[in-house]
């Protein structure tokens, strides 16, 4: 027997190490941003930081109206944009005749995921800012982000429907169910967990965006806290730009301390999805 | 006495495939209708069509009449829900809903909106022992459904559609994918249930239809060739292209 590599082998050996290679250098950027941020904004969050209000023109105090700003511009997007895509997915996979009009559609669905945000912002100002009047607030905002994130929620909610197999909707039916009622007691519970990545997905999106809010709810300094739908407000991604970009002699504590709070709200949305999700998934037969 | 006239009943899908074509017998009560032939030969969509489940599928358009005691079954008007508690399905390859073992038993009357929990356990114990399956899962009835074996699975399905209390029952090749021994277990299921059912079978070999029948058809790519007696068509088949196929020299 001879030690000696074929070259096949030895073609096999480098694609794995090269694989591994680019495996590596994907997450250790990720891990180091990470790393970095928990290092510069660490120092800076204490009590007075996450309950307070800024000071000293933001440079001292808290950021207790952005994070509830972003609290709410998320609550927001949830509410409208939620049920509004759950339900145009359920229409798209169960109900819509499969012809082209359909198709149209479902490819406008997936080419507004793509669309800069900057530029649903710039519709949110037209439409709900100026054009209905609704001001810079929390209720435009939250539409903006909602149109933004809606194309994210009905592509994956209608992907988790349909990989739900058609074999059950036959027999639900042949056994005397209506469609409506297959698909709330069968179809929607086996979807459910891709349903809540996708609402998950988006809503993080939203909470993250700088872009959108700029021009229809963020306000650069409001030292309160919003008390209506109508109320413009601080929001985590805008105060960071504006405190990084606008504000001089800003300690760099407070900028990495904001984007730290920003990366938690954020991570902390995905772990209570994957842990609805993996709830949802043990409850389920298999 | 006749549960069900098939007159003239012709299926053509939007593909331009004809299932069916113009075909017509009689179905009669308390009996095993066994319908039997090669593949593609429209065994399926025959038995689709006596519950409507065609109407899920692209059937572009349908003629002639199916009567149900007297009824039209292709009327778009009729009520297919209730169509379908009146004519259950088993299909070929067992699928157990995503729930326990008593909640696929007891779906169908939910959805149908029975809620009287004592009846609903009554169904469940006998409809588990028409389908013979009680006593392997009396002790199990909140276990997932899936965890039974394939023989197991199928014997639940059947027992899922007798749960119903239908008058006439389709079952699509449900031994296909089973062992001979659950396969004689459901087989000895649907002679106790002829009394109480009229039952319609596609089996899925000669042998099983020769075993089963006391009415069987024989379809040809769309075409009924032959209807007579289980004891007389596998015996002394009056076409020669019965006569071929039960010989084994086609199909």
């Amino acid at each position: 027997m001879t030690m000696k590599l074929s070259a096949r082998q030895f073609k096999q050996r480098l694609g794995f190490s090269l694989l591994t290679l680019m495996t590596f250098l994907t997450v250790v950027p990720i891990i180091g941003v990470v790393i970095y941020i928990i290092y510069l904004g660490f120092p800076a969050i204490n009590l007075e930081f996450l309950t307070g209000f800024p000071r000293e023109g933001m440079r001292e105090g808290g950021i207790l109206p952005a994070i509830i700003g972003t609290f709410y511009l998320t609550l927001g997007t949830a509410i409208f944009a939620v049920p509004l895509g759950i339900g145009s997915a359920i229409y798209l996979s169960e109900y819509a005749p499969n012809n082209r009009a359909t198709q149209l559609i479902r490819i406008a669905i997936i080419n507004l995921a793509g669309i800069p945000s900057v530029v649903y912002g710039l519709f949110g100002l037209g439409l709900f800012v100026l054009f209905l009047g609704f001001g810079t607030s929390i209720l435009a905002g939250s539409l903006t982000l909602s149109i933004m994130t809606l194309p994210v929620i009905i592509s994956t909610t209608e992907e988790a429907l349909r990989a739900v197999p058609q074999a059950f909707r036959t027999v639900s039916m042949s056994l005397g169910a209506t469609k409506w009622q297959t698909i709330r007691k069968i179809v929607l519970p086996q979807a459910l967990p891709g349903i809540l990545t996708g609402v998950i997905l988006g809503l993080e999106r939203a909470a993250g965006e700088t872009a959108p809010i700029l021009f229809t709810v963020a306000a650069f300094f409001l030292p309160r806290l919003p008390n209506s739908p109508l109320d413009a407000t601080m929001a985590l991604p805008y105060h960071l730009y504006v405190i990084s970009t606008q504000v001089p002699g800003m300690p760099i504590k407070i900028q990495y301390g904001t984007a730290l709070v920003l990366l938690v709200f954020v991570l902390s949305m995905i772990l209570i999805a994957t842990a609805i999700r993996s709830r949802a998934r043990a409850r389920r037969q298999w | 006495m006749n549960k069900i006239s098939i007159r003239n009943l012709s299926l053509t899908y939007s593909d331009g495939t004809q299932p069916l074509k113009n075909i017509s017998f009689d179905i009669p009560a308390n009996q095993i209708s066994v319908i039997f032939g090669p593949a593609g030969g429209g065994k399926s969509s025959l038995l689709r069509t006596l519950n409507r489940l065609n109407d899920l599928t692209d059937l572009k358009y349908q003629e002639g009449s199916v009567l149900l005691d007297g009824r039209e079954v292709l009327d778009p008007a009729l009520d297919v829900i209730q169509l379908r508690r009146q004519v259950g399905m088993v299909f070929a390859r067992p699928v157990v809903l995503p729930f326990s073992i008593q909640k696929n038993l007891t779906y169908g009357l939910e959805v149908a909106g029975e809620t009287n929990k004592d009846y609903l356990l009554d169904v469940v114990e006998s409809s588990l022992k028409k389908a013979a399956l009680w006593d392997e899962v009396k002790d199990r009835l909140a276990d997932p459904a899936i965890a039974l074996s394939g023989g197991q699975q199928q014997r639940l399905c059947l027992a899922r559609v007798l749960a119903l209390e239908p008058e006439v029952v389709l079952l699509d090749e449900p031994t296909s994918g089973l062992d001979p021994i659950s396969t004689g277990k459901v087989e000895e299921s649907l002679q106790d249930l002829k009394s109480e059912y009229t039952i319609i079978l596609v089996p899925h070999s000669i042998q099983q239809a020769a075993r089963t029948a006391d009415q069987a058809i024989f379809l040809l790519q769309g075409e009924l060739i032959e209807v007579n007696r289980g004891d007389l068509i596998f015996t002394n088949p009056q076409d020669t292209r019965t006569q071929d196929y039960i010989q084994g020299r086609f199909g």
